[in-house]
């Protein structure tokens, strides 16, 4: 190119072009960018944070700080319930975790993973206040009036020196005066430390520690809080309950997506889960065989329906397409009541057939609360979708084809099968992708059809969100139905381009 | 480290202004999560309707207690609690309490003494469970069975459930282990007293399993209280396990051929719990309005809508006519001496610790 | 297909025949639920059930009092007007918003367009109960979590509100307003925006006077697709939504759920009515508009 092209305005040519180009896509993408916005905010986002759920585990080292950190040293293989140490741990922890009624949200999480965990808390939250060591404080206090002093105690724990001599007390003081805060409403600086302050108080001293004003505690009878923790529940000496305790310490777990899999952690790894328990795996598979058979059921009926709309005079084609729109505008709840109305074995349907005589009132058939009424419901439901995909593609058909086809001496059969099926194909992926897509989220329908056998994995979604409160494993097997969707989405990305789905006219 | 944005806060402040108005937090309104159907019906009319009258507080009604602790948890979480006074089962009450996230009550200062001035801590006694629940009412989950299904010997025990031989058809049953495991156990030979005991091991969860296993296929599963009276009226189910107010309302108000079978009622309580959380003049108001809601009148007034045993000793007495049937509501109680004659405490404690457990188990047989 | 030639073969008249019995069949399982409703909503007990009376078409077994109960109980009542309040505010919001994106997105050289795309569709991909619970957790916050831990920071929160379930509802609503509005800028004539702006028109005249009556009908029927997701939706709403917020279908399923009674049905058949009528509207304005862009229908 010996000379460059220039435009009007003098500028060359290319540089003035990019320069339209790129406005002409600035100009895009400002008007996409409110929208986009708004779905990442209010869509997006809260999905992303849900999803997050799955893996998070924080409420045990929350909870129990000291105890996940003390409990590092113990080993499990030894048989033996952990030491002292880890117990005193578990005291100072359980104690503040019983003020601010943390406990308990730890105990049922942690009784996901081992039963009785919860109840092992909740009496530990109600007793730990009583312990046995009320002692220590007696011997402080008496030693010294100064250890009853709060004030004494703020200027102490505000003294460098000290806390470094003491560092158990000193992280007990801390947690103990938020706690008077926030949970008390009170001030730190009126209060007189609890118990579990001078517990650590005194094994600070023991451990060699320099008290602030020496105290003579040779008199004092050391309480095993071992002993404490197990007059409470044996439970407390169960190697299971610390082996479930040091397995989820991590802040992040993969037990939600095991548990999602029938799998389950245990200290020698990843172990399948007891057959009884069993039902997820099952149930993802029930989910997709049973979406299949409902994008099956879709096609065969859809598909005729769409062929005859497409080839019917507009006006006439209009007027039928109300009839598939029809139901498709009637609310959901509606319908499917609708349809148990006429599955049950006393419905209008079993009526009907005894009424001809094709069934005797005594075997009469079960076409509901089973997979039979999940799929004729739901295939009801989803029709429509099928149908209008099919039916725009189809419109695009030149009718000429087949009659060329047929000029050309193919029989009916032939023709179809040959010429006008194989320009269909884009409309059934179209609609089986979207059909399969929405199917197997759906929970509402199954429930209230489905009995058991006909429930999918959203139904028991739905139940561990609102009725067994475990978020975790309702993330977990929700991230899992996503990416199966999110891979058929990309997948109908490939094959069809979103853009091609045309719902009606 | 947060960045918060001054523009943005304020644009959004005035929205807030509107929307306070608009989501009840406006001084003079309340709201009241509840059940929904009949049950929040005689709630209105026994309780919001008189105190709406006496207070000119105007109520709102939920009907979410099926999700309450769900939808308490993550209120909580947010900060922000949007209910004043919440109906929930005593088991739920429970771990509300236990979590922290409903009020603890001093029955004796807080709710109002008998008429005759015995405490309340006397008058609702041992119904009082946990140091959170406010209870209202006592109901049970009994069987209602299709007396024109049934033949000359209708069913007088809870077993009838089990022997699909003397009785054919289909039983509905609820979708979850609780109750039917401890029936299927009392089935299955166990003495009433040790049903949790024995529940506690694998064996004898294996045997309840395998004696709901014998009617497997004859049952349907309900979820939604409102499916029993259903199924019952359609003729689906020759029997089926519900709320016993359900099976009033179907027997008397509907007239339909049905007849209960008090045999093995599990009883259960149903009350209030005030969430915290809540700003001290909105706490101030919900307290009213239970002090005025659980008292010995009121109680009885709502049995006069609805067949659940008022929880006060002292409410007994007073229970009259159906409002509308004019028919003695007495004998249609769950607590009344001709049907309390074998009933089963359902143990709050046991399902606490065992339900995950339990229902995983219960969701895998289901599914086999 | 319209009309058999009069050289078609026996077996071709059989064919063409049972074809459309099939047909036929098909349409009816479509509307079957709906042919049952109506007349259970006429019902004069309590249940779902046909009654004997019903049967024998007695009098005495129908009865309008479910539909009284509709138009005097207060629940649904709010619940009526709640859904009014909710449902064309969602719309608008989805409409404005999704026009506004679906024209952005028909222009050529849109950086990114399949991502952005399917950004936009997700949420009619989604399942319900993920996006439901989702936006519950995330609408509880006070706050909006950017990258590296920054927030914006609200002065509320948006679960058990108005604008809650409007927002949430709008984000469902969208992609079909996405849909439609780009299926029918497919076959908008771009040179008529420039003979606009040739002649002088701002952006703003050539949107409102050329362009948006010319693709109304597919902002319409995206529109009224946005209403019904909706009018008709209950999972979120449930979870996104409290008590001052209840809608029509969320007053459907705790009346399902706690007591079955056939003013469902009433209000059913009532939707069902407005349906009717709505569609027919489309189906004029469809007309219209294919007079107005010139192309006679076959």
């Amino acid at each position: 190119m010996a000379e460059q092209m220039l435009a009007a305005d003098g500028r060359p040519l290319k540089a003035s072009l990019n320069r339209a180009l790129r406005r002409q896509k600035l100009r895009a993408l400002a008007l996409i960018a409110p929208l986009l916005l708004f779905i990442l905010i209010s869509f997006v986002m809260p999905i992303a944070d849900m999803l997050f759920r799955s893996v998070e585990n924080e409420i045990v080292s929350n909870t129990l700080p000291r105890t996940v950190v003390a409990l590092e040293e113990w080993d499990a293989d030894t048989g033996e319930a952990p030491s002292e140490e880890v117990f005193s741990a578990l005291y100072t922890d359980m104690t503040l975790a019983a003020e601010y009624k943390t406990h308990t949200r730890l105990g049922s999480r942690l009784n996901y993973e081992s039963t009785g965990i919860s109840s092992l808390f909740r009496k530990s939250g109600r007793r730990v206040g009583r312990f046995d060591t009320d002692i220590y404080t007696d011997a402080f206090t008496a030693g010294d009036p100064a250890y009853g002093d709060p004030a004494r105690w703020a200027n102490w724990m505000d003294d460098g020196a000290i806390r470094t001599q003491l560092p158990k007390t000193a992280s007990a003081y801390d947690d103990w005066a938020r706690m008077i805060v926030e949970v008390e409403g009170d001030d730190p600086l009126e209060e007189e430390p609890w118990d579990f302050v001078f517990t650590a108080l005194y094994e600070d001293a023991n451990a060699g520690g320099v008290l602030p004003i020496a105290v003579d505690l040779s008199g004092v009878e050391p309480v095993s809080l071992r002993a404490q923790f197990s007059d409470v529940d044996d439970d407390w000496l169960d190697v299971d309950v610390w082996q479930t305790i040091k397995l989820y310490a991590p802040e992040y777990t993969s037990g939600y997506f095991l548990n999602s899999v029938d799998l389950m952690k245990t200290p020698e790894g990843v172990e399948a889960r007891p057959e009884n328990e069993q039902i997820y795996i099952t149930l993802f598979i029930r989910t997709l065989i049973m979406s299949l058979s409902i994008m099956g059921m879709c096609v065969l009926l859809g598909y005729p329906i769409a062929w005859l709309l497409a080839n019917l005079p507009d006006r006439t084609a209009n007027l039928l397409m109300i009839l598939v729109l029809l139901p498709f505008w009637t609310s959901l709840l509606v319908r499917t009541s609708a349809w148990k109305v006429l599955l049950q074995q006393q419905g209008v349907i079993n009526d009907v057939l005894v009424w001809i005589g094709l069934v005797s009132d005594g075997n009469r058939l079960e076409l509901i609360n089973n997979q039979t009424g999940t799929i004729i419901a739901m295939t009801h439901i989803l029709l429509p979708f099928m149908i209008l995909p099919l039916y725009s593609v189809m419109k695009t058909i030149p009718p000429s084809y087949l009659r060329a086809a047929k000029s050309l001496g193919a029989t009916n059969w032939t023709a179809f099968w040959r010429v006008y099926f194989p320009q269909s194909v884009p409309g059934i992926g179209a609609g089986c992708i979207l059909v399969f897509i929405l199917a197997i989220g759906y929970y509402i329908t199954p429930e209230l059809v489905g009995g058991t056998k006909g429930v999918f994995i959203s139904n028991r979604i739905a139940y561990h969100i609102s009725s067994s409160l475990n978020w975790g494993l309702a993330a977990a097997l929700g991230t899992i139905l996503l990416a199966v969707v999110l891979i058929l989405y990309w997948v109908y990305d490939r094959i069809v381009g979103i853009d091609n789905v045309k719902l009606g006219g | 480290m947060k960045i918060t944005m001054k523009l943005l806060a304020t644009s959004c402040l005035t929205l807030t202004g509107a929307m306070a108005h608009a989501d009840g937090h406006m001084a003079n309104e309340m709201t009241i999560v509840s059940w929904g159907g009949a049950y929040s019906n005689s709630q209105q009319k026994a309780y919001h309707d008189p105190y709406m009258e006496k207070t000119g507080v105007n109520i709102i009604n939920d009907e979410s207690s099926a999700e309450a602790v769900a939808k308490l948890r993550a209120m909580n979480e947010a900060g922000n609690v949007t209910w004043d006074v919440v109906d929930v089962v005593a088991a739920d009450a429970l771990r509300l309490c236990d979590e922290g996230l409903a009020m603890e009550i001093d029955p004796d200062t807080m709710l109002a003494a008998a008429p005759d001035g015995t405490p309340a801590s006397e008058d609702f006694g041992e119904l009082l469970v946990g140091d959170c629940f406010i209870p209202q009412i006592v109901y049970s989950t009994t069987v209602g069975y299709r007396t024109d299904l049934v033949g000359d010997n209708p069913p007088t025990e809870i077993c009838a459930m089990f022997d699909t031989e003397t009785y054919p058809g289909k039983r509905s049953l609820e979708k979850r282990p609780i109750v039917n495991m401890e029936w299927a156990l009392l089935c299955d030979g166990v003495a009433k007293e040790d049903v949790y005991d024995v529940l506690e091991t694998e064996e004898g969860q294996a045997q309840a399993l395998a004696k709901l296993d014998t009617i497997k296929d004859d049952v349907i599963w309900w979820s939604a209280g409102a499916d029993t009276p259903q199924l019952l009226a359609d003729g689906e189910v020759v029997m089926g396990s519900t709320y016993n107010g359900r099976l009033f309302a179907l027997i008397e108000e509907q007239k339909q051929p049905v007849a209960m079978l008090w045999d093995a009622q599990m009883f259960d309580l149903d009350g209030w719990i005030i969430p915290t959380g809540l700003s001290p003049e909105r706490q101030a108001r919900a307290l009213d309005y239970i002090m005025f809601a659980t008292d010995t009148q009121r109680l009885a007034d709502q049995a006069k809508y609805i067949s659940y045993g008022p929880a006060r000793a002292s409410s007994a007495p007073l229970v009259g006519k159906h409002a509308e049937l004019g028919i003695e509501m007495a004998p249609h109680m769950p607590t009344d001496p001709e049907n309390a004659k074998n009933t089963f405490l359902y143990n709050y404690e046991f399902w606490a610790d065992y339900r995950d457990d339990l229902d995983a188990k219960f969701q895998a047989w289901l599914s086999q | 297909m319209s009309a058999l030639p009069p050289y078609a073969t026996t077996g071709q008249r059989i064919w063409h025949y049972s074809f459309r019995v099939i047909c036929g069949l098909i349409f009816f399982f479509l509307i079957a639920p709906i042919l049952v409703i109506i007349p259970l909503s006429f019902n004069a007990e309590d249940f779902f059930t046909f009654t004997p009376e019903m049967l024998s078409f007695d009098p005495e077994g129908y009865s309008t009092k479910h539909y009284e109960d509709f138009f005097t109980n207060s629940d649904w009542q709010l619940a009526l007007r709640n859904s009014l309040k909710i449902a064309p505010v969602a719309t608008l919001l989805s409409v404005s918003l999704g026009t506004l994106a679906a024209i952005g997105l028909s222009q050529s050289h849109v950086p990114f367009r399949r991502a952005i795309m399917a950004i936009l569709i997700s949420p009619m991909i989604v399942p319900l109960i993920i996006s439901a619970t989702g936006m519950y957790f995330f609408y509880s916050n006070p706050y909006i979590p950017l990258p590296f831990g920054w927030t914006i920071e609200l002065p509320f929160t948006l679960t058990g509100t108005y604008i809650g379930v409007v927002l949430a509802h709008a984000a469902l609503g969208i992609p079909f307003v996405i849909i439609t509005v780009t299926a029918t800028l497919v076959g908008f004539d771009q040179s008529l925006t420039r003979a606009a702006a040739n002649m002088g028109a701002g952006p703003v005249t050539t949107f409102f006077r050329v362009q948006m009556p010319l693709i109304l009908p597919g902002v319409v029927s995206g529109g009224l697709f946005a209403f019904i997701t909706s009018f008709d939706e209950v999972v979120v709403v449930l979870f996104v939504g409290s008590a001052g917020q209840k809608t029509l279908p969320w007053q459907m399923f705790t009346g399902l759920r706690e007591q079955i009674s056939p003013t469902i049905l009433a209000v059913a058949t009532i939707l069902i009515t407005l349906s009717v009528i709505l569609l027919f509207v489309v189906e004029i304005l469809r007309r219209r508009s294919e007079r107005l862009r010139g192309i006679t229908p076959s």
